[in-house]
């Protein structure tokens, strides 16, 4: 299976359909012949802990101890994956204790943080699991009491028998379980919603109590015995090579014990990027130590790779017009000439850092030829397939931690940072190294979000309705593919809502790393799209609302053209209609230079549509309120943590237009360094956010990215209400200089 | 170089360069990793501490400056009667997402309720300015505040915005 699991061209219904698979499969592995058998430190008495599964193990007090096999990034799913196996387990969410699962895809299937995915991929998975534990406890229970277990029942970790008044905890039937034959998982019944008892309340997230306290959690806070601290020296810009370092002054300043340089593979997605590894006793001498660095750089390939060089490239793309046809229904080229009326508009975003709080950071041990690896890593198997390829180090040989992560966004599915630390660690064998980023480093070395230019043509007819629409997309690739999440979505509205309709692309060669951040290409496409929709709306008399709706039309699915997830154009109806009502969005404000603004997009399984309320004076712009209406499916499992993600992913949009992101480069060099110049929201600017659910009757999907891309041009359109002006380039500059 | 530093209560001794920024000493000399490394420019807050009871970023402090000051970490505010609330507080509405952020945001706003017991919003946002949380979490940040502070309700999502 393809890890590139968020690249443009991904077969999401496959990979949902593998993952279930995977999932089933690795559920019934984990249930196969449990044995009895001793789980140091999972809680409880190590010697009394029964498992019942990879998944579950029992105490004789009753406590559970359940595995999170997923990278928690935030999402918050080591709280909403344990919740699923909890409830159909049937005890109470205060008997239960989690353990964080290392790497291990034999036991745990796929162990991965990205495209939103968790929800869709585990949530009839980890049910089964807990529910096939309880019925491995029930039968326990029935053959001591010698009764049928169907006439027992569960309820908060006991089983009560009516008939006799007996009872008993799961402690106490937890051994006799473990040596049944667990049942078949995909046959095990399951609760109906309305019996839920975990799934759907305000659960705390598990690792809370213990950040509040400042205790260990996160990747940077491992420690090992003898443990050494480093950083890593890349060229300075993307693309270079080492030629030689001269190391011998470092090697004489405080606290430092290695400089290694480091000729790497040349491939800075899944291999080794060349570098000079200072090793120290504290980071900050290792940190310092940089600076003394004399270091020859091979920095030709980087020759041209510069904003303003893209730039000019794009202008000529478009203005050439052309490109290379990505879906062509009807004939929009002959309805635009014929359309009583036509809108152009080109619209252009940058590249953007991801920037999660805790900087790039991994611990590795290289001992007795084994490496032992504690990543911060969002996508930990292929940081497994690249130890293999850049360094030859089999991952039999790896034993894995999963950490938790202060952030990702999709910075964290690349694993640059862990094969740098096992280079490192396998020069000096037996000393557990950390290897820790600079805020520097994380801002020029990124996998970033990669800008992109549309020029967009639409055709209305009398009435003001549109019947033709065009998208030249000019972005990065090596003219046969695109490079990474710098690909367009083929189902991109209106495609498929409007008959005539051309979408083509242009590529533009690139050394700069780009990557999936936060709602991968949709974050970009939105702003884009819903925009230019907005003017088209506009332009023929409408509001954006009412243009998407009659876009829509009937309810009915709308298949994808390259096997995504169709689209429901019911469910796109019910969030449009219920942010329009509760947004009041008929009332326009009435105070001057003050506006509200709606976009809507559908990504990643889930459908939101938002207004954003915004005023601009003496150019800068202030977001009053924010309405959000979103369906992700029939079930919330913790709406605690979903609020949380809904108005974190309305703060990240805003950020990214309002404070000024943009990543340039000069010859290949980022130019960018630090917040003071890459700037991220700060709590000033945080709106009130006022979130409305639509339960829709479909199984649940995740909701770490969907909330995102609408929220941006909901944003820029508010703009143009509150101004006249019309926002076609983020981030938003209304300043003049 | 020498340095007698006591931080939580506890005089310890390191031999450091004078120069050597204050949360260095804290995560890699005495493993008090609760203090977190965010930006090494003073831009993020991620990093801050009390030092005699005022909130400043460790990473822009020389421990050969700091003398005889008595240093507070996250791993101690929980001793402080504000430092208790707040946790309680942030632990009621579950403010965090990643939670990478949040030692620091703790440390400021307790340093805020140390002077102003009873802040009102631009107080709340002028005070917390100067910390970034990355996932976005400044509704419930906000409302954490308010109520250590006494001055909301869990629940009542005053500062958030409804949910439906």
């Amino acid at each position: 299976m393809s890890h590139d699991f968020l690249n443009a061209s991904f077969d999401r219904r496959a990979i949902l359909k593998a993952s279930l698979l995977a999932g089933g499969g690795l559920a019934l592995e984990a249930l196969i012949p449990a044995p009895v058998r001793a789980l140091g430190g999972v809680g409880g008495k190590p010697d009394t802990v029964v498992a019942l599964s990879a998944f579950v193990a029992v105490a004789p007090d009753g406590v559970v101890t359940i595995v999170a096999k997923n990278p928690e990034i935030g999402q918050g799913v080591k709280t909403s994956l344990p919740m699923m196996i909890a409830d159909e387990l049937d005890c109470a969410w205060s008997q239960v204790r989690i353990s964080q699962a290392d790497v291990d895809k034999h036991r745990y299937g796929e162990q991965v943080a990205g495209g939103s995915t968790a929800t869709p991929t585990n949530w009839l998975p980890m049910r089964r699991l807990g529910a096939a534990a309880r019925a491995m406890l029930l039968e326990a229970a029935a053959a001591k009491w010698e009764v049928s277990s169907g006439e027992l029942t569960t309820s908060k970790g006991r089983i009560f028998h009516a008939a006799s008044g007996r009872s008993l905890g799961y402690g106490q039937v937890a051994s006799a379980a473990a040596k049944l034959t667990p049942p078949e998982l995909t046959s095990v019944p399951l609760k109906d919603p309305p019996q839920f008892t975990i799934i759907g309340q305000r659960i705390v997230g598990v690792d809370s109590s213990r950040i509040v306290q400042g205790k260990p959690a996160f990747g940077i806070d491992t420690r090992q015995p003898g443990m050494l601290y480093a950083v890593y020296e890349v060229a300075p810009a993307h693309g270079g090579r080492l030629i030689k370092a001269d190391v011998e002054p470092v090697k004489r300043l405080p606290g430092i014990k290695h400089v290694l340089p480091i000729h790497g593979d040349g491939d800075p997605d899944k291999g080794l990027a060349d570098g000079v590894a200072i090793v120290a006793s504290n980071w900050w001498f290792a940190n310092q130590a940089r600076s003394k660095l004399v270091v020859e750089w091979d920095l030709s390939a980087s020759k041209g790779h510069s904003t303003s060089v893209y730039q000019a490239k794009a202008d000529a793309a478009i203005a050439a017009g052309g490109g290379d046809d990505l879906r062509r229904d009807g004939d929009a080229a002959a309805r635009l000439t014929t359309a009583a009326r036509q809108v152009a508009a080109r619209y252009d975003y940058p590249f953007i850092a991801h920037a999660p709080m805790e900087p790039q950071n991994c611990t590795a041990c290289y001992r007795d030829g084994r490496l032992e690896v504690w990543a911060p890593s969002q996508n930990p198997n292929e940081g497994l397939a690249s130890l293999e390829k850049a360094l030859g180090i089999a991952s039999e040989r790896v034993t894995l931690h999963l950490t938790r992560a202060g952030g990702g966004f999709g910075r964290r599915l690349l694993n640059d940072y862990m094969v740098q630390v096992a280079a490192i660690a396998r020069s000096i064998p037996g000393v557990p190294i950390q290897l820790l980023w600079s805020r520097e480093d994380d801002i020029r070395r990124d996998y970033y979000r990669p800008g992109g230019w549309h020029s967009f043509q639409a055709g209305l007819n009398a009435q003001g309705d549109l019947i033709a629409f065009t998208d030249h997309f000019v972005t990065f690739g090596d003219g046969k593919t695109t490079a990474r999440a710098a690909n367009f979505n083929l189902a991109l509205p209106p495609a498929g809502l409007v008959e005539h309709l051309h979408f083509t692309q242009t590529m533009l060669p690139t050394v700069i790393t780009t990557g999936w951040l936060r709602a991968p290409a949709s974050n970009a496409l939105a702003f884009a799209s819903q925009s230019f929709l907005d003017e088209v709306a506009i332009a023929g008399g409408k509001d954006l609302p009412a243009l998407m709706l009659s876009l829509l039309g009937e309810r009915r699915e709308i298949p994808a053209p390259d096997n995504r997830p169709a689209f429901d154009t019911g469910r796109a109806r019910d969030v449009i209609e219920r942010v329009v009502q509760s947004s009041s969005w008929t009332q326009k404000p009435t105070q001057s230079s003050r506006g509200k603004g709606f976009a809507f997009y559908f990504s990643h399984r889930g459908y939101f549509a938002e207004v954003v309320e915004a005023s601009v004076s003496a150019g800068d712009v202030a977001v009053h309120k924010v309405w959000v209406a979103g369906d992700v499916g029939s079930q919330l499992v913790n709406p605690m943590g979903a609020e949380n993600q809904v108005r974190g992913a309305v703060i990240d949009g805003l950020a990214q237009a309002l404070t000024g992101q943009a990543i340039e480069f000069i010859d290949g060099a980022v130019q960018q360094s630090n917040f003071h110049d890459f700037p991220l929201a700060r709590m000033p600017m945080a709106p009130e956010i006022e979130i409305a659910w639509v339960i829709s009757d479909k199984s649940p999907t995740g909701l770490g990215e969907p909330a995102l891309p609408p929220v941006i041009p909901a944003l820029t359109n508010a703009i143009f209400a509150a101004t006249g002006t019309r926002i076609r380039s983020l981030p938003v500059r209304l300043k003049t200089a | 170089m020498a340095y007698r530093l006591n931080v939580n209560g506890v005089v310890h001794q390191v031999d450091v360069p004078p120069e050597m920024p204050l949360l260095w000493v804290l995560r890699d000399e005495l493993g008090l990793v609760g203090t977190k490394f965010g930006c090494g420019k003073g831009l993020c807050g991620a990093c801050t501490v009390h030092v005699d009871g005022a909130a400043q970023r460790s990473c822009q402090l020389p421990v050969g400056g700091l003398g005889q000051a008595k240093i507070h970490t996250i791993e101690h505010v929980g001793e402080t009667a504000i430092g208790a609330r707040l946790q309680q507080a942030w632990l009621q509405i579950d403010v965090m997402q990643c939670g990478y952020c949040q030692a620091g945001q703790i440390m400021t706003a307790c340093a805020l309720l140390g002077r102003t017991p009873k802040p009102d919003r631009d107080q709340i946002d002028s005070a917390m300015a100067g910390n970034i949380c990355r996932c976005g979490c400044y509704n419930r940040i906000r409302s954490a505040v308010r109520i250590a502070a006494g001055i909301e309700r869990a629940g009542s999502e005053e500062e958030s915005g409804r949910v439906a």
